[in-house]
């Protein structure tokens, strides 16, 4: 290789990170080899198609209907996520019971979990003759194979995100601001709202978008439970199983891209209003 | 940034090269491989990989042991066998894309088929065993809950009363596909017309209240959930299915159902660059001898051929009158368009109602209005 040039030497010396060149450069190969490479090919493959293929393959009827399932299902399910999250977040940080440890660590288990086993699950907790079925079903609440079960389960492998992210920002947060409020008058009420939400709102906002894409993907937990009925119940991804059923690759990738447009589309507005947030939180 | 930009490039090399030296690492090892199968005529040991589908993991699980020492006292060679199951066509892909299969014992035909025309099986696949490689069969029958409460006899029972039935979705599982191609072919063969099979099939449809995505799930569903009075699967599932109920399920033979034929070939490019065609030959020959087809038949699949083994001693098999896919469709390529493709008949039952035109003219108009 090269002996250093002097260009290099001052790079060096000036550089407040150590090692940048070569973490940038490790970096880098790393993206293009697990990231860039697989969508380009993604992308090549759907490309094989011309226009009016493309739309015959990942825009018909059927397949809206099933985009609108696996959008508004995520969509859903990362909302009720980001709550819960918060929620569960919050008692692990700031109230001391027994058994917090083990709770705590609780919350990891649906990222170890197989996705599959979870939808066999809760798709038999919630079926008439299931634990929690016998009691939901007569009270009319269907959620095995139905849209609410696809939301459940979506909650269920999405919760960890929701959680860890918040939890540390909780964590962080100075208890002398909130009793400063109070001190200077504030409601509980206003506390939480003026103090308390500016301050963990982004790292809110990042666990909705790491949720939202989590539910987006997901597939293995999500056929067990939704029943997979076209028109209803159907997510995009079984569309995409179904045409590589018939070798049809490009057919497929048509739909693939289609879904990946939508996720990005919807990470691009959440990381904008997540700016915005931070920006007027400063 | 400047600065940063130029500790940037200058790393560039350094990058490159350890993904040379990656590269570099791959290739030898590949390399390293095939060398050392390669070195002699006779090798002490051989490696087979059979790439199969889900419900033949125990049959497999058998067939390697016996086979292993068979081959051992004929050629004095050592042979294990590996076994890779997963869904039938899934497994087809992972062969196409790669996966480095020496004998493939799969669900359907379009899934061998689809691996020949990538080039890696011959086209002359099926002519190489008996019966078009075809070593044991199947037939689709019916699970029904203890009893028979619903009384289930035969196909036309199925669309009565409330009856619902379960069946995997036909575009997602070769189980799902032959329990369709049933349901048609028994219509058929009873007298009735096309539109009488496409009225009867999407009856059917239209009683399954889960479209599993695979026979295992479809599975669960009837047998763990408790969904469904009747679950249309493989003989050979079912019994495994009704064994695990203790005494909850029983199997129902209907008058006429599909023969299920899954084919067996041997993966011709790997199994010549691995050098070990002579042991895979063997392999799937031993499927068509006196002990594999007991085997076989331990498995309740029905081995080809005369005067087939009983599944057990003092067993026989159930008597059943077969068709096959020639007589529903005249063969896969036409039964996986008509039936399975985009727009063909299966996809038409699920096209929302409002639709002016008869049902199978909506699935072909949708698609034409997507074209345009």
């Amino acid at each position: 290789m090269n002996m250093p040039t002097p260009a290099r030497q001052t790079a060096r010396r000036r550089s407040v990170l150590p090692g940048f060149g070569m973490s940038a450069a490790i970096t880098t190969l790393m993206i293009t080899a697990m990231v860039i490479v697989p969508l380009a090919v993604l992308g090549l493959r759907a490309a094989s198609l011309g226009p009016t293929e493309f739309l015959a393959a990942a825009w018909t009827p059927r397949a809206r209907a099933a985009y609108a399932v696996s959008l508004g299902a995520s969509l859903t399910a990362a909302i009720a996520s980001s709550v819960c999250g918060l929620l569960v977040a919050w008692v692990l940080v700031r109230i001391n019971f027994p058994g917090r440890r083990l709770l705590d660590s609780l919350v990891d288990v649906p990222l170890a979990l197989p996705t599959a086993v979870a939808g066999l699950v809760y798709s038999t907790l919630y079926v008439e003759r299931g634990w929690l079925g016998r009691f939901l079903v007569p009270m009319g609440v269907q959620a095995a194979y139905s849209w609410l079960g696809i939301v459940l389960v979506l909650v269920f492998v999405s919760l960890p995100f929701t959680i860890r992210v918040v939890q540390p920002v909780l964590e962080s947060l100075d208890r002398d601001t909130e009793e400063a409020s109070r001190m200077l008058g504030a409601s509980r009420r206003q506390t939480f709202l003026r103090v308390i939400l500016p301050a963990i709102f982004p790292a809110v906002i990042t666990g909705f978008a790491l949720a939202l894409a989590r539910a987006l993907g997901e597939y293995g937990a999500v056929v067990f439970i939704s029943g997979n009925m076209p028109f209803k119940t159907e997510i995009a991804p079984v569309l995409i199983v179904s045409r590589l059923e018939e070798f049809a690759y490009a057919e497929a990738t048509a739909i693939a891209v289609v879904l990946l447009a939508m996720s990005i589309t919807l990470l691009v507005i959440v990381n904008g209003l997540q700016q915005r947030v931070a920006r007027n939180a400063q | 940034m400047q600065r940063s930009k130029r500790a940037f490039f200058s790393a560039i090399p350094l990058a490159s090269g350890l993904a040379l030296l990656l590269v570099a690492a791959f290739t030898g090892c590949s390399s390293s491989n095939t060398s050392s199968s390669d070195g002699a005529s006779r090798p002490k040991a051989v490696e087979l990989l059979n790439v199969s589908y889900d419900p033949t993991r125990e049959l497999y699980r058998d067939i390697n042991v016996a086979f292993a020492k068979h081959y051992e006292e004929q050629h004095g060679t050592i042979v294990t066998v590996k076994q890779s199951h997963a869904a039938s066509g899934s497994q087809s892909r992972a062969v196409i894309d790669g996966l480095d299969a020496d004998v493939v014992t799969l669900a359907t035909w379009p899934d061998v088929e689809a691996i020949a025309k990538s080039g890696l099986i011959r086209a002359d696949w099926q002519k190489r065993y008996d019966n078009n490689s075809l070593p044991y069969h199947s037939v689709v029958v019916f699970v029904v809950r203890k009893g028979n409460p619903q009384k289930i006899a035969d196909w036309p029972d199925l669309d009565h009363g409330n009856i619902s039935i379960i069946t995997p979705n036909p575009k997602t599982s070769g189980n799902g596909k032959y329990s369709f191609l049933a349901a048609w072919g028994a219509i058929l063969a009873a007298g009735g017309s096309e539109a009488d099979a496409e009225r009867f099939v999407s009856a059917i449809y239209r009683r399954t209240p889960v479209l599993d995505t695979g026979a295992r799930a479809a599975t669960a569903t009837f047998s763990q959930k408790g969904i469904g009075d009747v679950h249309l699967t493989f003989e050979q599932e079912a019994h495994l299915e009704v064994n695990e109920s203790k005494g909850e399920l029983e199997i129902v033979y209907p008058k006429r159902s599909i023969r299920v034929d899954p084919p067996v070939a041997v993966v011709d490019q790997n199994a010549d660059r691995k050098a070990s065609r002579h042991a895979a030959e063997a392999y799937l020959g031993f499927l068509y001898s006196p002990e594999g087809r007991a085997i076989i038949a331990s498995h309740h699949l029905r081995p080809w051929g005369d005067t087939p083994p009983p599944p057990a001693a003092g067993e026989t098999w159930p008597e059943i009158e077969t068709f096959d896919i020639a007589f529903v469709a005249g063969d896969w390529n036409n039964a996986m368009k008509k039936f399975f493709g985009e727009g063909g008949v299966f996809d038409a039952i699920y096209q929302p109602q409002p639709d002016k035109q008869p049902a199978k003219q909506a699935g072909n108009q949708a698609k034409k209005q997507g074209g345009t």
